[in-house]
């Protein structure tokens, strides 16, 4: 077949691949070719004596693996044979055992599978992400997740925020002065000795909540440096209630009556 | 001729274009059986018209009933989503499933649920990697703490393998390439984990996103695993889970976040701060992408030997446009 600037042959013993009248298998009568089949190389010739037997017109000789006896090996078949043709099989030879050395080579290495797209699945996966996209709201969605994330309290003491806290606190007292009164009711039925070890344990908490008293004035005169040396946040905005949340819980198991420590003491009181 | 079929227009055009209310169309009359292609769609068009103007007055009717009903009215109806209609998969994982929960404490992971391993990962690449995934690793490697970017040329997988394990890495990250764009991500765990293997779209750099933050620091995020509800996404969540460090440093108030809706699972990573208890400010830094699960593999990489656990199969998976499997 024509090219621009050559003519192809398609013919398959062809020698050079080139439609030429020196190199047609057909126009001449005598001629040889090497192929490969399955990795070994062979040397078709083609003799005046067999033209008129077509099935036994092409002469195949196997030729050895060894590169340089393969070319001996052509060069004693084709020993009278016109120069161009012996040179141009030894070429093409040459040629061929490179490639098989390459396919060789290649095949041991990892090799790259080509996977086709599939157009209409591919426009069909596009399209279902930009739906899902649109359908996750991404930005609310971690928005809430770190909102509920600060609700229950995962980040710790790093985050004042006092109206939140202040709220949580008083809901948490009213229910433990509910259930204090209680306590203390079913308290005074009891014998004495409890009462008075009530009695003491409130003082010495009275006295505890003098010394809060000092301890959150001092502190709400300084908030720097004393919420700093108390707590280990680094970045606590203080203000000056929650920071006592920690020194309370550690000695009293009601953690937020500091809040009302005014009301507080007239609760003891009345219960005495 | 558009003028011209009105006038000229058969019986069958009664009362012309203007009314269509009055239209009375006899039984078995359908607009598909006109020849005529021009008569047909003038036709199919007034029939539109109609059904349109009938259903507005539906929706009127409803709205005078339900404001006269006022208070007794019943509750609107809840519009139907995809999340709603979702066909209900009987590998969802409820809350409190006890054999779930026994299956997590001894799977691959539990050493790092433990806090027993660190996770020290490798990120790299396929053969010759093209400048826009090799500055996605580099972003990559920003966003998940303790990893490596290494570039092979030409080592088989299978090979690096042993030596990652040797240097005591616990994650393996391959990300594919296609004609200069990351396509594919491949996510080993190390000691003989489990391999997942996604296909990768959307992905934006940096630079690309529309934002004004700066680069992600040191500190290590924390991470948000929304909507894995089946067995196979919990797998998947605690795979994610694991390539960052337990313990996140709030300090840094970075979030990363792994989305999954209709199984694409989307990954965003942000900078947020509380303005006040009820609302949080994200502003995004760092790369996005998004993943679609294409296979999970029992043991480490191995694409012929291997024991899938899962693989998308389109023929069976994708039949159905409820149905997901994350």
């Amino acid at each position: 077949f024509r090219t621009k600037t050559q003519n192809f042959c398609r013919n398959e013993y062809n020698l050079t691949g080139l439609c030429n009248r020196s190199s047609c298998p057909l126009a001449n009568s005598q001629y040889a070719t090497v192929r490969e089949e399955k990795g070994r190389c062979y040397l078709y010739m083609k003799t005046i004596e067999r033209a008129a037997f077509p099935r036994r017109l092409w002469e195949r000789v196997l030729l050895s693996k060894n590169y340089e006896k393969a070319l001996e090996e052509i060069d004693e078949n084709l020993i009278y044979w016109p120069r161009f043709i012996r040179h141009k099989c030894k070429q093409r030879f040459t040629k061929i055992t490179q490639y098989l050395i390459r396919i060789r080579k290649l095949t041991l290495k990892r090799q790259r599978k080509l996977v086709p797209l599939r157009r209409k699945i591919e426009r069909r996966e596009k399209r279902r992400e930009e739906k899902a996209l649109i359908a996750a709201q991404l930005d609310n969605a971690i928005e809430k997740e770190l909102l509920e994330r600060l609700k229950q309290d995962t980040y710790g003491d790093i985050y004042n925020f006092p109206i939140h806290a202040f709220d949580k606190a008083l809901q948490q007292q009213d229910a433990e002065s509910e259930s204090e009164s209680d306590a203390e009711k079913e308290e005074d039925d009891d014998e004495d000795m409890d009462k008075r070890e009530f009695v003491e344990a409130d003082d010495s908490d009275l006295s505890d909540f003098e010394d809060m008293d000092k301890l959150e004035t001092s502190s709400e005169e300084e908030p720097e440096e004393e919420e700093e040396v108390e707590k280990k946040a680094s970045h606590s905005k203080s203000k000056g209630k929650t920071p006592l949340k920690g020194p309370a819980r550690r000695k009293r198991p009601y953690i937020e009556i500091e809040y009302e420590k005014e009301t507080e003491p007239t609760t003891k009181t009345k219960a005495a | 001729a558009g003028g011209g079929s009105g006038p000229v227009g058969s019986a069958a055009e009664d009362g012309g274009p203007s009314a269509p209310e009055r239209v009375l169309f006899p039984p078995t009359f359908s607009v598909s059986e006109i020849k005529n292609k021009q008569r047909r769609h003038f036709m199919f068009l007034r029939w539109k018209q109609q059904q349109r103007k009938e259903k507005l007055a539906a929706k009127k009717k409803r709205r005078k009933e339900r404001e006269a009903l006022g208070d007794r009215a019943p509750p609107k109806a809840i519009p139907k989503t995809i999340e709603n209609q979702r066909v209900y998969d009987e590998t969802t994982v409820d809350p409190n499933d006890e054999e779930v929960a026994f299956d997590e404490a001894t799977d691959e992971f539990a050493p790092y649920f433990n806090r027993q391993t660190v996770p020290k990962i490798l990120i790299t690449t396929s053969d010759r990697p093209r400048g826009r995934t090799v500055r996605f690793c580099e972003q990559l490697s920003t966003v998940i703490p303790n990893s490596h970017v290494y570039y092979r040329r030409g080592l088989a997988l299978k090979r690096i393998i042993p030596q990652c394990i040797a240097r005591d890495f616990t994650d393996l990250i391959v990300i594919n390439e296609d004609r200069k764009i990351p396509n594919g991500l491949v996510l080993s765990h190390l000691p003989d984990g489990p391999t997942a293997h996604f296909r990768m779209s959307s992905v934006r750099l940096r630079k690309e996103i529309k934002r004004k933050g700066k680069e992600p620091t040191e500190h290590v995020p924390e991470v948000i695993l929304n909507n894995f509800t089946t067995r196979l996404g919990h797998s998947i969540g605690r795979m994610f889970a694991s390539l960052f460090p337990h313990d996140p440093q709030f300090i840094g108030r970075q979030v990363a976040t792994f989305h999954n809706q209709r199984d694409y699972i989307f990954f965003r990573f942000h900078r947020y701060i509380f303005k006040s208890e009820k609302k949080v400010g994200i502003q995004e830094l760092g790369p996005r992408f998004t993943l679609k699960l294409r296979s999970l593999q029992k043991g480490t990489f191995d694409s012929k030997f291997g024991e899938y656990e899962w693989i998308h199969k389109r023929r069976e998976m994708d039949t159905s446009r409820r149905k997901f499997h994350l």
